[in-house]
């Protein structure tokens, strides 16, 4: 019998059967399928008539990744859209939160209209913007116009369709980002604030002396939080620009549902999702290690 | 008087949080309002149109068109997996966070878990599409369901654990002197107490899993297909008919404005929490 609180057979029992459906869904829905994706990545598969027929493929699959062209591609956009549209999202985010929490009227209503975009789901965000976007009537284009410039259309150029779906995913998220800063805005102590006016400081210096230091530790949570999501883009992309044009939108999840299910390369795309986990991995490993440390020096 | 003078000090605030706050909803207004024209006025972009539903109608209750069947495939699988979430979690984070599992096996649960939320669903789309195949469970909704319980079980065994530590130790040993088994207990003194938190946690599900497109696009086929799928494959398919893809997508935003209005304050507290904590 287990020590402890109230450690009856009654519990020793329910304890079990009571994990049993988070650890069943975990092991077949999550653990087998990465070991199965483990297995493809060293197989070739084909489909013929339902059947699947493997070939042994070595490690070609993995040798093969680097030279890539898709998938170098994929790589460093996903790097330069998770570090820009998160950039993006905090500033806006903070500057807003910060402004909402400072007026004494209409809160609840500004927070009501900045929710709205993490509700909408992720394609239809993308159908808006390729409507808001169209170099025709697009609201954009029309607005440009009104001051003589454009028509551009925004995602068929090389040179602006990144920038284009970052804009849309800085709109999509930034709503998160300002709802995690205003609920740590809000629970700040107030004491602070009314020792400091006392003190004659200035707004800037009661923002670079007590608020950021103070969320501090909110901004790096959310922070993390975003990067993890923006690393997971796909389906702004696949509506907006489905990669292209050329490789100037391709990023790592379009990759691999190009590879897997477009092209039906079951074994290469195995292989492609094995080193995005291991990457993905790294990432939180890196970050739990950097909290640590920081946890340490505090 | 003093108030007075701070409230008026003000106005240079309201007038940027008034600008973003329209940054935001303009797109949505001006898609939706898109559904109301007709291709022409969309095109020649006329200001002021007359508002007609035919994109609606079509879109609706064409022989062509499935999205009613779309909203009730995106229904079920909503609904249905964020019933299975709620289980396996308010069950699971008990037994993890107050029943003495070994620490060994809560922290590779826990762990695991962190690790599979942060995942590219798409990776795992490839696995689950070659899983499904073999047992039969491909282009059904249980294989969509089963798969969005699960993307979905780490962020809820997060926020039911938060919820879970709240509740009284001293009411639960009072109960098992009492005699209490633990579906009593669950029922009678863990349930109501992280009732505010189960609503939370089930409207993230419902709508996380509503909103979801890269695995049901990968795991579905036209007769599973859910709203997003739907969306996405009329954007490709019929790229130029841009008032019935605005109606569409104005349909597709009903639920989403409807739990903005009625659920807010657990969309709130179940969105601060699972990243503050």
């Amino acid at each position: 019998m287990s020590a402890g609180t109230g450690g009856s057979r009654d519990e020793t029992v329910w304890r079990w059967l009571m994990l049993a459906p988070t650890g069943l869904l975990l092991v077949a829905f999550s653990i087998l399928p990465i070991i199965n994706l483990f297995a493809l990545s060293f197989l070739n598969i084909s489909w013929k008539d339902g059947k699947a027929t493997a070939t042994a493929a070595g490690l070609s699959h993995y040798a093969a990744l680097p030279a890539d062209e898709l998938f170098r591609a994929g790589l460093s956009n996903t790097l330069i859209f998770a570090l820009f549209a998160v950039i993006g999202q905090l500033i806006l985010g903070f500057f807003l939160a910060l402004l909402t929490s400072k007026v004494t009227r209409g809160n609840i209503l500004y927070r009501t209209v900045f929710i709205l975009p993490i509700l909408i789901p992720g394609i239809v965000i993308g159908a808006i913007w390729k409507l808001m976007y169209n170099p025709d009537f697009g609201l954009i284009n029309q607005t440009l116009g009104l001051v003589g410039l454009g028509p551009f259309d925004w995602l068929k150029s090389a040179d602006t369709a990144l920038m284009s779906v970052i804009i849309v995913d800085i709109w999509h998220w930034m709503p998160f980002c300002f709802l995690l800063f205003l609920a740590g805005l809000e629970g700040l102590p107030q004491d602070v604030y009314e020792a400091a006016e006392l003190d004659g400081a200035t707004w800037w210096q009661e923002l670079r002396y007590i608020t950021l230091p103070m969320m501090m530790p909110t901004i790096l949570v959310t922070m993390a939080f975003r990067l993890i999501v923006a690393f997971k883009v796909f389906d702004e992309v696949y509506l907006l620009t489905s990669g292209g044009p050329g490789t100037s939108t391709e990023v790592l999840s379009f990759t691999i549902y190009q590879r897997f299910f477009t092209e039906d390369r079951a074994g290469y795309g195995s292989a492609m999702s094995v080193v995005v986990i291991f990457i993905t991995a790294m990432l939180l490993v890196l970050a739990l290690a950097a909290r640590r440390r920081t946890e340490r020096a505090a | 008087m003093s108030e007075g003078r701070i409230r008026s000090a003000q106005w240079p605030m309201h007038l940027v949080l008034i600008l973003a706050a329209l940054t935001v909803l303009v797109p949505v207004i001006w898609v939706i309002a898109a559904g109301f024209r007709t291709q022409i006025s969309l095109l020649i972009g006329e200001f002021w149109f007359t508002p007609n539903v035919a994109s609606f109608q079509e879109v609706l209750f064409s022989k062509t068109s499935e999205f009613l069947s779309n909203f009730g495939n995106s229904a079920i699988v909503a609904i249905v997996s964020t019933l299975l979430v709620l289980v396996a979690a308010t069950l699971g984070a008990w037994s993890l966070h107050r029943m003495n599992v070994p620490a060994w096996l809560r922290n590779s649960l826990l762990v695991w878990s962190m690790v599979f939320h942060m995942i590219p669903p798409i990776t795992l789309a490839g696995a689950w599409y070659t899983l499904f195949r073999t047992i039969g469970l491909d282009n059904t909704l249980t294989g969509i369901i089963l798969a969005h319980a699960t993307l979905n079980l780490p962020m809820a065994l997060w926020l039911m654990a938060v919820f879970v530590d709240d509740v009284p130790v001293e009411l639960v040993e009072a109960a098992r002197i009492d005699g209490a088994t633990t579906p009593l207990l669950l029922r009678k003194i863990v349930i109501p107490l992280v009732a505010p938190g189960l609503a939370a946690t089930a409207v993230l599900c419902f709508v996380f899993s509503w909103n979801e497109f890269a695995v049901a696009l990968t795991l579905s086929n036209k007769l599973t297909a859910t709203v997003p799928v739907a969306i996405a494959k009329f954007a490709q398919d019929f790229e130029i008919q841009y008032t019935q893809m605005a109606a569409s997508a104005a349909l597709s935003i009903i639920p989403a404005v409807i739990l903005l209005l009625v659920c807010q304050r657990y969309i709130v507290k179940g969105l601060t929490m699972g990243a503050v904590k």
